[in-house]
């Protein structure tokens, strides 16, 4: 590993063709072929058509750029007699998305926020019963879920997977709410009690306003999670609001006498745009929301 | 008397109970409940619906001498040992490496999250292909004249299971590195200066001054990845669909087939019910050492 | 959407179509190039109708198809039609009191002297009423073999399972694989039953599977089967594909020698412009033992409160049932019809085999009406295992048929 060279304080040395830096920028740059690979596989697969596919090799970059997999992706694929690839999905994605990451966010914030500074008489308790919900195998309550929803005459419409995506967001952001506002100062906290503040005064005038970073990325995990969901979508609702996961699995498993990788290498891509297209945007203010607040534990 | 004290504690911290209420509910009804709904129903004979006709024990039975279980059993312990351990060493080593004031740290960075924002389905399928000995790094290399070099993991039933690791590590192992370097970026510059004044090397420092230090950021890593391997399914179906044969399987997968392929929930339920036992086992030593040590502490 | 319609059908002042014209969602797992076309027959004769069919196909099989139709029937939030496998995979939904009873159309159209062989109609009954429509008859008794694979091997299409094995070595010296198996439970546990029933014969296939014999199971006509099997394996050893229709595919590029899947195999020729006789070759039974196993697709109508949509679901049911629909959904699918009382002049080489057979009375019931479907899971896991993993021998495996043949319900 990296040895025990001294660093110096100050500005950097001049030469960056150290020894050090050799190994350190060589080893990073292998990491990163690693990372990308797949990602320019894909990319490069996309813009091809199946003839090259079929000859080339999969790392070869398109000798002819073709966008047509992308749009037969987008608008045409078939799955049985549905010829509109993944543009259904994708708006039957975001009508999921929206109310899903909100309320999920909104509940463990308060959660969060009443574990930290009101605790009550068990809080402690449905907390440790809440975090090993965490580790509980989604199978084990698919199907009771089935039954509850059936009961609540939400099954296979959009607020019944609206509910389960909350349900199952709420360990892991109930622990991010919890670590976090456990890290602001309690003086703050009481200062507001004796000035007379209540339990939403304190939450909406205080802590809200505090908990930015912590939110951006509660927004980031939850939209990635929900978006990316296939397991939920496909059992809890119908097919007039299969999310696009769902879409893009019956695209690829579609096969219509050959596998046509550059159509779904497309679709892939297209369903990850969303969830990519966040991390790249917002990656620095994921990493500052982590360092303020999701590593204390 | 009594009846003007109860709603006294009852209205204490009321507004609190009410907003804590979903959560209360949440635990209460799916967590608990189903989980215990579950659980009962391993004991019967469910076929296609859950019926209330008891068994005993037969269906655990049977779960335990089944090939396919037991394999699956293996396999994530398998995956869940080296992917818990590469996932931290990996993201440990990368985040220290990027902590070193080097150019183009949010590019690398970048490059070394975004899978974790590509879902499990798709990570599987990528791999796949790139695994593919027909298309991807088998073929290419033996293009390029090594015509007997062999690289087919996923159509090896013996490393199978490392072939579906590569994807697991790739997709998880950039949030693992984000939380690190948070960690790092953590610690106070005053213990680089002490240490460097003291003479002590660099690793040293990091692994037996930075790392103890770090402890709430591999706890918080820990249970994010421990939760995850427990889950571990869409990438199977996706990748390998349990495959070659039945050299892939996990239990995840063995309790949806079971439920829903085979038709016999009290056999999908008695696997899930193993599922929750081992978590239990894992999480009770760690829930006693959280919460039962804390409360020591103050 | 419901509420638009009749919103404009009053302002149409309820013209004979709007009264009629009903949405019914109807899900199945037909997605591959022949299967679609076959399902749009359906759709364009209940279009016809003055209804609508929304289409729910669900990709990736039975198996990842089924979760969902279960799920959403129990959840009180069913489709209006869906596919099932004739047999007993529906069996709990109709006893829970689910599905449909059809009973007085099926009266009125006098169905029990339509359907040939009577078989189908009785996997639909429960209790001497009839929940669901076979619309037609899957046999899993062929063998596919590549004409183009064998020429550039230089060797003769084979006509029986014993030449096929023989010719095996040829083709593999060809740099092609002899026999192409989708490594996926329910192919290579079908490849089995087929050799089960071409090596082992009809009666032995009888006794184990509708009597459910142990001792059938252990005996050492049995073991022969199992020796055919490992040959089997062996000759398949190279075949890394899955999707059964892309082992179809290298049937059909002339990659592989032969592959033994059911009928509907078919439609994929068919789709890739191939003529029986001149560009591939089909043998019942594996040339050896020539029987039809009559399983198949049936559709079930979950229950509705809507009358509506009660009174579609019939039109539906009797839509697939009519004699045109037969005809042009069977001659897409590849698969046979249900109703003994139609000619399919178009039907070409190997479906005409198959009509044969079914009319000389070669009838074989499919597992699928015979054994639970947690029994037939537990078979497909023991011969995907049995089929990938070279070093489970002969015995092990028999041993453990029998151990699953003994607890069959």
């Amino acid at each position: 590993m990296v040895n025990n060279h001294i660093v110096p304080n100050g500005p950097k040395p001049k030469s960056i063709f150290t020894a050090r830096n050799i190994m350190l920028y060589g080893t990073l740059f292998v990491v990163a072929i690693y990372y990308i690979l797949p990602l320019y596989v894909m990319i490069v697969t996309s813009l091809k058509g199946m003839p090259e596919i079929r000859l080339g090799n999969i790392f070869a970059p398109p000798l002819e750029v073709t966008f047509q997999p992308w749009v037969k992706a987008w608008s045409t694929a078939c799955t049985g007699l549905n010829c509109d690839g993944l543009s259904r999905g994708f708006w039957n994605s975001v009508q999921i998305l929206i109310p899903s990451v909100v309320l999920s966010i909104i509940i463990a914030s308060v959660n969060g926020y009443a574990l930290v500074n009101w605790k009550f008489k068990g809080s402690e308790v449905f907390f440790a019963v809440l975090l090993f919900g965490a580790f509980i195998p989604y199978q084990v309550m698919i199907y009771p879920i089935v039954i509850l929803l059936r009961e609540m005459g939400l099954m296979g419409s959009l607020w019944g997977l609206v509910l389960v995506h909350t349900v199952f967001g709420m360990p892991i952001l109930t622990l991010l709410f919890r670590n976090y506002f456990s890290s602001v100062p309690e003086e703050l906290f009481k200062a507001a009690r004796i000035d007379g503040a209540g339990f939403w005064g304190i939450y909406f005038r205080i802590m809200l306003p505090m908990a930015v970073p912590i939110f951006v990325v509660a927004m980031i995990l939850q939209v990635t999670g929900i978006w990316n969901d296939f397991l939920f979508g496909v059992i809890y609702t119908k097919p007039d609001i299969y999310p696009m996961t769902v879409q893009l699995n019956n695209i690829v498993n579609s096969v219509q006498g050959v596998k046509e990788y550059n159509v779904n290498m497309a679709a892939t891509l297209l369903t990850g745009l969303v969830p990519l297209v966040l991390y790249f945007v917002s990656g620095k203010l994921f990493v500052r929301g982590i360092a303020a607040g999701a590593v204390k534990g | 008397m009594a009846q003007s004290m109860r709603p006294n504690t009852l209205l204490r911290n009321l507004n609190a109970k009410i907003a804590a209420m979903p959560m209360i509910i949440t635990v209460l009804v799916i967590f608990v409940g189903c989980t215990i709904w579950t659980v009962v129903h391993s004991f019967t004979k469910s076929r296609m619906l859950p019926k209330l006709e008891f068994i005993g024990f037969d269906q655990y039975e049977r779960l335990w001498g089944t090939s396919r279980w037991l394999i699956s059993i293996e396999n994530l312990f398998i995956y869940g040992i080296c992917s818990l351990v590469l996932s931290l060493v990996i993201g440990f080593v990368l985040a220290a490496l990027l902590d070193q004031k080097i150019r183009f740290e949010n590019t690398l960075r970048s490059i070394i999250l975004f899978p974790f924002a590509l879902s499990f389905v798709v990570t599987g399928l990528i791999w796949q292909w790139i695994l593919n000995p027909d298309l991807g790094i088998q073929s290419v290399v033996r293009d390029l004249g090594w015509t007997s070099f062999a690289f087919d993991p996923l159509y090896n039933p013996d490393i199978v299971i490392y072939g579906v690791l590569i994807a697991g590590i790739w997709q998880g192992s950039g949030l693992i590195m984000v939380l690190m370097l948070a960690g790092l970026r953590g610690i106070d510059e005053d213990i680089w200066n002490a240490s460097r004044i003291d003479g002590i090397p660099k690793w040293k420092t990091y692994l037996f001054i930075v790392i103890p230090m770090m402890k709430p950021v591999f706890v918080t890593a820990i249970v994010l990845i421990t939760s995850g391997i427990v889950k571990v399914y869409d990438l199977i179906v996706a990748q390998t669909n349990g495959g070659p044969g039945i050299a892939s399987e996990v239990p995840a997968k063995y309790v949806m087939d079971s439920m829903f392929l085979k038709q016999n929930l009290g056999q999908g339920f008695a696997a899930s019910t193993m599922m929750l036992l081992c978590v239990l086992i894992i999480l009770i030593p760690y829930a006693y050492l959280e919460f039962g040590g804390k409360r020591n502490g103050k | 959407m419901t509420v638009m319609k009749s919103l404009l059908c009053a302002g149409a002042l309820l013209t004979a179509t709007c009264a009629s014209a009903t949405e019914l969602e109807v899900t199945h797992w037909w997605t591959s190039g022949g299967e679609a076309a076959a399902v749009a027959e359906f759709a364009k004769a209940f279009d016809a109708t003055g209804n609508t069919w929304v289409d729910g196909a669900i990709a990736g099989g039975g198996t990842t198809a089924r979760p969902v139709i279960v799920s959403r029937i129990i959840g009180g939030d069913p489709m209006h039609a869906t596919q099932f496998n004739h047999g007993r995979q529906a069996e709990e939904l109709v006893e829970a009191g689910l599905m449909l009873d059809l009973t007085d159309i099926a009266t009125a159209e006098g169905w029990a002297d339509i359907i040939h062989p009577k078989g189908l109609l009785d996997s639909c009954t429960v209790d001497g009423k009839i929940y669901c429509v076979p619309v037609n008859i899957h046999s899993w008794q062929w063998i596919w073999l590549s004409h183009k694979a064998y020429k550039d091997a230089g060797a003769k299409v084979p006509t029986n399972w014993n030449e096929f094995v023989a010719s095996a070595p040829a083709l593999e010296a060809a740099g092609k694989v002899p026999l192409v198996v989708g490594q996926q439970g329910w192919q290579t546990s079908g490849a089995f039953g087929v050799i089960n029933v071409a090596v082992g014969g009809v009666d032995l296939w009888k006794k184990i599977n509708v009597d459910k014999s142990a001792e059938a199971a252990a005996s050492p006509e049995m073991t022969k089967v199992f020796e055919a099997a490992d040959a089997a394996r062996k000759m398949s050893k190279n075949s890394k594909v899955g999707d059964w229709n892309l082992a179809t595919a290298m049937v059909i590029k002339g990659e592989a020698g032969g592959q033994i899947m059911g009928d509907w195999a078919q439609g994929e020729f068919s789709v890739a412009n191939q003529v029986a006789g001149k560009d591939y070759s089909c043998l019942p039974g594996l040339g050896v033992n020539e029987v039809i196993s009559t399983g198949g697709d049936a559709f079930y109508f979950p229950k509705n409160k809507d009358p509506e949509i009660t009174k579609a679901q019939k039109q539906l049911a009797s839509v697939m049932l009519s004699k045109a629909t037969q005809v042009a959904f069977n001659l897409k699918k590849g698969s046979l019809p249900v109703r003994g009382d139609i000619d399919i002049s178009a039907a070409n080489d190997c479906m005409k085999k198959g009509l044969k057979i079914l009319a000389d009375g070669g009838i074989l019931p499919s597992g699928d009406q015979l054994l639970s479907a947690d029994t037939t899971g537990q078979i497909e896991d023991l011969f995907v295992e049995f089929w990938n993993d070279p070093s489970m021998d002969i015995k092990t495996a028999q041993a453990r048929y029998v151990k699953l043949i003994k607890l069959a319900d």
